[in-house]
């Protein structure tokens, strides 16, 4: 053994770290163990709904492939181009019951596929619960506006409007 | 015969007449006891360059500045303790040899991202290995134990072999950018963990560590990016198995 046997004032802090900041009557601060489950922690995040909302990316990003080029293509290409799109072509396709419901199946799997899509956007971005809460909030407040003003329009549509 | 790097080595080499190389290892620094921001240290090495990173690291702690801090243990690519981000990609400083990852530019080490940094290249692992915990890492079974050992056969045993690799050494959790930007996901790795005894023949809990990956914050967090699969040091599929996990999830439930 070395003559060197002074023990350490404080157990378990050699005299190479210093003084001891903290001992019995000071203890450490205690911090949090990451992801431990304490008051604040929901009592369940399972259920199918992140699953449900999955499924449903992949199964209306399929569905609006032919819904959206379709439409694209009818818009942009065939016929001459953009330079026919007016009132009275709109007023035509909507005239027949199969394009009506073309439109209206886009108009909601296209705005549920954005939102959601977005939804996850801002729960992988957005890092403080009430930055969540407002973006969520704001982008339901759009989303459920835009499918209920388009679903109002393509069912009152009247072509005889002046 | 030479190959491309080995011309470029051995124009490095000639500068000092020897089969050494002078390599630039640029390290991400933090000390919380002296500054509060991290910054980058340059050293010097001649090295040889079929040396690897952590070698380097090991000269540089002995000989240069024995401040340096980085966790290894094993120093073979097996315990897991030494993945970091290397030229910017995750890898073992282990199993990166310098002469593969272009020794001529100054060569950049850090710390894996999405965990706390403690101190230079070590972080704090704890989240981690709580996600690991909590998705049940061990052989749940009913009934008497057997006297024997359990058998299965080679096909059962082929069917989760890729996710037995893993050495839970977090390239992969540490290099995706859902983990980054929200630490309650589960992470690949814990994934990989519970795929491992999803699939085992002999393991009863498979149902249970569904439920349990079918959080917010489980599998259906996963955006296909590939990160994991191209860090893993074992070569393991990560993004398959965890494909897997979410397609056992959908049928079993459809
Ligand atoms: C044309 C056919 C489409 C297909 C096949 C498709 C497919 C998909 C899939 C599979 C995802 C999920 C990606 C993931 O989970 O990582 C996704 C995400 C998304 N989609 Fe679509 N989609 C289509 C059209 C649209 C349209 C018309 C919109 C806009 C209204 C849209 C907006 C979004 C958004 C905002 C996301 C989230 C972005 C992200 O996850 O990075 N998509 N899409
Ligand atoms: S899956 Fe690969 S990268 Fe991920 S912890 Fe396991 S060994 Fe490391
Ligand atoms: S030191 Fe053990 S894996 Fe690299």
């Amino acid at each position: 053994m070395s003559a060197d046997t002074t023990p350490a004032k404080t157990p378990g802090v050699g005299p190479v770290e210093g003084v001891a900041v903290y001992d019995v009557d000071h203890p450490a601060p205690f911090i949090e163990a990451p992801r431990k489950r304490t008051s604040k922690t929901p009592r369940s995040t399972r259920g199918n709904f992140e699953m449900a909302a999955w499924l449903f990316m992949r199964l209306s990003g399929v569905v609006l492939v032919v819904l959206v080029l379709g439409h694209l293509l009818i818009q942009l290409v065939l016929d001459g181009g953009v330079s026919k799109i007016g009132f009275a072509f709109v007023a035509g396709r909507w005239a027949s019951p199969f394009w009506q419901g073309w439109d209206l199946l886009m108009l909601w799997l296209a705005m549920l596929h954005g939102a959601n899509g977005l939804r996850t956007v801002i729960n992988d971005y957005a890092e403080r619960p009430n930055t969540r809460l407002w973006l969520k909030g704001l982008l339901y407040t759009a989303t459920v506006f835009t499918i209920l003003l388009g679903t109002l329009v393509i069912f009152t549509f009247d072509p005889n409007i002046r | 015969m030479a190959t491309p790097t080995m011309d470029k080595l051995e124009a490095l080499e000639a500068d000092n007449g020897s089969h050494l190389i002078t390599v630039t290892f640029r390290i991400r620094r933090f000390n919380p006891e002296v500054s509060a921001d991290a910054v980058w240290e340059d050293f010097q090495l001649d090295i040889d360059p079929k040396e690897r990173v952590l070698d380097a690291l090991h000269k540089i702690k002995w000989e240069l500045d024995g401040s340096l801090t980085f966790r290894r243990s094993c120093a073979h690519g097996i315990c897991g303790s030494d993945a970091m981000r290397i030229n910017g990609r995750n890898r073992l400083a282990c199993k990166t040899l310098i002469k593969d990852i272009s020794p001529e530019k100054p060569i950049t080490v850090e710390a894996i991202k999405g965990l706390t940094v403690l101190k230079d290249l070590v972080v704090d692992m704890d989240p981690f290995f709580q996600a690991y915990r909590d998705v049940m890492p061990f052989l749940v079974t009913t009934g008497n134990e057997p006297t024997r050992e359990r058998l299965q056969s080679a096909e059962d045993r082929e069917r989760f072999d890729d996710t037995t690799k893993c050495i839970l050494c977090a390239a992969c959790t540490s290099s995706c950018p859902v983990f980054w930007n929200d630490g309650q996901y589960f992470g690949p790795a814990a994934i990989v963990n519970a795929h491992r005894f999803i699939f085992d023949s002999r393991d009863e809990a498979g149902e249970q560590r569904l439920e349990i990956l079918n959080d917010k914050d489980g599998v259906w967090r996963c955006r296909t990016t590939f990160n994991c699969t191209d860090a893993c040091p074992r070569g393991i599929e990560v993004t398959k198995a965890i494909q897997e996990v979410k397609r056992a999830l959908i049928t079993r439930r459809y």
